[in-house]
């Protein structure tokens, strides 16, 4: 256990390293002069030029100016916006939101996808089987920014039961509309994924036992079955955490709540690129660190996985 | 080391290894018949019937959307900035956008740029990732581990945050450009499934038959390996195309993917988001072109991995 938590850490290690460099040289080394850039139209003054060269580590070689930014990274120094504001400060102030929808998403899109799966697993073929499986298709049709637009009118303005933008009444109320939004397609496969799991683990042989041995079918659905059949339902649950973090830049930016997806599409508007990417570089480590949590825990929650 | 001396022994009795790849050849159609089972489950599917209708309207749509309208986006005088924001009528079903030009012209007209994103990234992803995964499953090795490491760097970046950071330096521009951009992020996923299928595939022992027959490394990878590990990879693709018809809407929503003057149902959606409390219309009507769309696409998807896929079976 101790040996495989460890290697899966090293594993985690060339693939940080490989996509902050991937980043790096997307932004750094593609594009241009960026002292120029500062200049505009005119001709930058050779002097404050040099200046801000020497400052930048511009005259280094690449790989040299690569290790200032992930040391950089690593140190919880993202960069700073055009008008000298530490991209840390902004991450800060609004990381709380962001995380705050994230994890009302994940209880939202676990609660009701979950129960909507064994609901239509138990009820194959039936009504409600149907119309679990219609609902789901049509949720993952629908893209997230048209849902949020309908849900706003109808629910924020028309019939005024939530709040149509912005998060000052707090959080239940604020972020029940947004989160539901943000959830929305993960929710949809989590039915489908819970049905077609429990579909599978309901012909079982142990199932079968459990039934034949008299035991009440509460217990039989409940814990034989269900337990079994949640396994891959957890995976894709625990991968997901770290996509909604990122996934949120559409929801943030249409209802307007000050997160870090909302100030990434703002900054991509505004054409920041520093903030665009000191954001995407802390999107992208979220996204890292959650996937090698998952694996870490499924690896507990799993015993029959295999460790070497 | 045994496949060389294979090949030095093949050349001497040629015509029978002649012989014994054609009868080879004739075993390989016959396998590829997993795909024929699965046309015939596919055949029994009402869903595949709706997808396919919408779908072929569709392409009739982006193909010629002349056929449909007899106005054109791209002529003078096609907005009139007096019809801003007007509501439906006889002779302009969807109404009028803020730039008081016709919705439901530009609907018709923006059809192609999503289609062509849709199916343009998604062969593309299968194209690049197939061919590195055929590569990196037979190869093995060395090949191997570096397409399999730099497929995980690619994994770490999701589709939307990648393409978010890629157009904000480069620019978004057209279908064409931002195809490209999701191509480059997407392939990995077509790479892992297709490297999982051949090396799951190339230990079988029809592989090992046609080695023994004297077949290089090309044809046992193009006419065994593959028809026997294609079911999977059309299934993602076919999955793929609603993604990225959505994907894309997404990207130029936010204001980086298509840009004017070309025409994106997303862009669209984006311009009426500022006034669609007033005027809901110039949001509907886009949103629910495309919709129903990726809705095809996505049904088609659902119909072909219930036929293709064996493990549903």
């Amino acid at each position: 256990m101790g040996r495989f938590v460890v290697r899966r850490i090293l594993q985690a290690i060339p693939v940080l390293i490989g996509v902050t460099f991937l980043i790096f040289y997307l932004v750094f080394a593609l594009k241009g002069d960026p002292i120029q850039a500062l200049a505009g139209e005119k001709r930058a003054d050779p002097n404050v030029a040099a200046m801000l060269r020497e400052q930048y580590h511009l005259n280094d070689p690449k790989i040299v100016q690569y290790w200032h930014y992930i040391s950089g990274v690593f140190t919880g120094d993202l960069g700073t916006t055009y008008t000298g504001r530490p991209i840390s400060e902004i991450v800060s102030e609004r990381f709380p939101v962001t995380l705050k929808l994230a994890l009302t998403a994940f209880g939202i899109e676990a609660v009701i996808g979950i129960t909507a799966g064994i609901f239509a697993a138990l009820k194959k073929g039936k009504f409600v089987d149907n119309l679990v499986l219609i609902s789901t298709l049509v949720l993952i049709s629908i893209p997230v920014f048209v849902l949020g637009s309908v849900l706003q009118l109808e629910l924020g303005v028309k019939l005024d039961i939530t709040p149509v933008a912005g998060i000052d009444d707090g959080w239940p109320t604020s972020y029940i509309l947004p989160a539901f939004v943000l959830a929305s397609t993960s929710m949809a496969y989590i039915a489908r994924l819970t049905r077609a799991s429990m579909m599978e683990s309901i012909r079982a042989d142990y199932v079968r036992t459990a039934i034949a041995k008299g035991l009440p079918r509460r217990r039989v659905i409940g814990i034989h079955t269900l337990r079994n059949s949640l396994i891959p339902v957890v995976t894709f649950l625990g991968m997901d955490l770290g996509a909604l973090m990122g996934g949120a830049i559409i929801t943030e930016r249409l209802f307007n709540l000050p997160g870090i997806g909302g100030q990434l599409a703002k900054s991509v508007y505004l054409r920041e690129r520093p903030v665009v990417v000191g954001l995407v570089t802390l999107l992208v480590l979220i996204y890292l660190v959650a996937n090698l949590v998952v694996d870490l825990l499924y690896a507990v929650l799993d015993p029959r996985i295999r460790y070497e | 080391m045994s496949e060389k001396t294979m090949e030095k022994t093949a050349p001497a009795d040629g015509p029978v290894s002649e012989k014994a790849l054609e009868a080879e050849e004739k075993a390989a159609a016959r396998q590829a018949s997993l795909l024929r089972d699965g046309w015939e489950i596919l055949r029994k599917r009402p869903m595949f019937y709706i997808s396919a209708f919408v779908i072929v309207i569709l392409l009739a749509l982006a193909i010629a959307p002349g056929l449909f309208t007899s106005r054109s986006p791209f002529s003078d005088g096609f907005c009139q900035l007096q019809n801003s924001l007007n509501p439906p009528t006889s002779g302009h079903m969807f109404g009028y956008d803020v730039q008081g030009c016709d919705i439901y012209t530009r609907s018709v007209f923006g059809t192609r740029n999503s289609i062509i994103v849709g199916v343009v990234t998604a062969l593309a992803t299968t194209a690049i990732g197939g061919l590195l995964g055929i590569i990196a499953g037979l190869r093995g090795g060395w090949v191997d581990t570096i397409l399999s490491r730099v497929t995980e760097v690619f994994f770490a970046l999701p589709l939307i945050v990648g393409a978010l950071l890629i157009m904000s330096i480069v620019g978004g521009g057209d279908a064409w450009s931002v195809s490209l951009i999701m191509a480059v992020l997407g392939w990995p996923q077509v790479f892992r499934i297709m490297r999982g299928e051949v090396i799951a595939n190339k230990h079988n022992d029809y592989v090992m038959a046609a080695k023994a027959l004297g077949a290089d490394t090309t044809r046992i990878a193009f006419r065994h390996i593959l028809p026997n590990t294609l079911a999977p990879v059309i299934v993602v693709t076919t999955m793929n195309l609603g993604v990225y018809i959505s994907a894309e809407a997404a990207l130029s929503y936010l204001g980086i993917g298509i840009q004017h003057p070309n025409i994106s149902w997303g862009l669209m959606i984006s311009d009426a988001t500022d006034r669609f409390l007033t005027s809901p219309h110039a949001l509907l009507f886009p949103a629910a072109v495309l919709s129903i769309t990726v809705l095809a696409f996505i049904m088609l998807g659902d119909v072909v991995r219930d036929a293709f896929d064996p493990k549903m079976r």
